[in-house]
């Protein structure tokens, strides 16, 4: 055996069979960051079908530490890393279809985007999104694969409707705030390992090997070298608003996105969560400092610089970013900086 | 107090008196968390009342955004 697969199709829960399931399979990655290009690069060599990922930032020097398929090059042309990531995967297996989109994902674009998708990789930075993805999931009964890290700090968990609790049971609400990789900064090992958890769960739900599913909430941290796995499967929530009877997908409804404004003439963009949210505007400092310019703050809103832009954060949640007129660029900084 | 948090075995000072208070002492927002209490999944309204004995198994796992 020589074959490009013949590694993998020696691997017995595999084999030929298996391999030929990986082929027919289209996989959505939702974000290309640390996450999506470590699990786009690894899905891509596997030899799927089909693989569309989707981003709405460009790269910058900052990502190459461990967003492994971009370059220099990259950075320094601001390629949209969308674009950057097909460019190398393509060179990695032409046999795989890429498709690469450059936008901002909200409910319709991911209900367009999961059409005919086998399985959703999470590779996003926030929760928004993932709650979107997780009613989007439920909607169109597609598994889809949470992973997150933070520090040394990882955590995973396999998401399949109609049988495991999906993440609204397990949150019961959107977290506001924490610590983000451009808050508390990440190293790669840790990036590493929840690709590796979420890219083994992949394969095995496309060899439709369901028994072997890990069927548990895998956490780790390679830096305080501890590891813990919980079965939530008992967190399933009969009244849940995402995937019980009475579900309503509050996540693809207008009332619960963060909503952004392009403030006219000021070169401003508000943006405004949903629901009612009271900010810690002194612990949002504390997790700020080290990392923005020029932090102040009174009893009413803080303000700070960073990357040539201003962002004012309300204690009522409301944020403006001054500088910009982008949208997308508003809510990647928001995400990034306040999790 | 000893008790046995992810594998292994700490001690917590004797202000920590139940779940809340031990996810408060570890810097961890309950709202994230989810806690194993020897091998049952606790709901998170349950965290203040549930109080902790000496070696009792704890399983935290808690929620983060970033990737």
């Amino acid at each position: 055996m020589s074959g490009r697969y013949s590694r993998q199709e020696l691997f017995a829960p595999i084999g030929l069979e298996g391999q030929a399931k990986i082929r027919r399979k289209h996989v959505l990655v939702v974000g290309a960051g640390a996450l999506g290009t470590g699990s786009a690069e690894a899905l891509v060599r596997a030899g799927i079908g089909k693989l569309t990922i989707v981003d709405r930032d460009y790269v910058e020097w900052s990502n190459l530490q461990r967003q492994q398929l971009y370059t220099e090059e990259d950075a320094q042309n601001q390629v949209p890393k969308a674009i950057a990531a097909e460019n190398r995967l393509k060179r990695l297996n032409s046999e795989v279809r890429i498709d690469a989109q450059v936008c901002d994902v909200g409910p319709e674009e991911l209900e367009r985007l999961v059409e005919g998708v086998d399985l959703i990789m999470d590779a996003t930075d926030n929760f928004d999104i993932r709650m979107m993805v997780n009613d989007v999931s439920q909607k169109y009964r597609i598994p889809w694969i949470y992973g997150a890290c933070v520090g040394s700090y990882g955590i995973s968990y396999t998401i399949r409707p109609g049988i495991t609790p999906c993440l609204n049971c397990l949150l019961e609400s959107v977290p506001l705030g924490g610590a983000t990789c451009d808050t508390a900064g990440i190293i790669s090992p840790a990036v590493q390992t929840v690709v590796a958890h979420q890219v083994t769960e992949a394969l095995k739900m496309l060899v439709e090997d369901y028994d072997s599913l890990r069927n548990k909430l895998v956490s780790f941290d390679l830096w305080k070298n501890r590891n813990s796995s919980i079965n939530v499967q008992g967190v399933k929530n009969a009244s849940c608003l995402s995937c019980g009877p009475g579900r309503t997908y509050p996540f693809l409804s207008y009332e619960n996105q963060t909503r952004t404004a392009v403030l006219c003439g000021r070169d401003t963009v508000q943006l405004r969560p949903a629901g009612k949210v009271d900010r810690d505007l002194e612990q949002l400092e504390a997790l700020l400092k080290s990392q923005t310019e020029n932090i102040q703050r009174n009893p009413y809103l803080l303000s700070f610089s960073i990357e040539s832009r201003r962002l004012v954060v309300f204690k009522d949640g409301r944020v403006l970013v001054h500088g910009t007129k982008d949208t997308a660029e508003a809510r990647s900084l928001y995400h990034r900086y306040l999790g | 107090m000893q008790l046995i948090i992810n594998g292994e075995t700490v001690s917590v000072p004797s202000s920590v008196g139940n779940v809340s208070q031990l996810l408060e002492h570890y810097g961890i927002n309950q709202k994230v968390a989810i806690v194993e209490l020897n091998q049952d999944i606790l709901e998170k309204s349950r965290h203040g009342e549930t109080a902790l004995a000496d070696g009792d198994k704890i399983e935290i796992v808690h929620f983060v955004g970033g990737g």
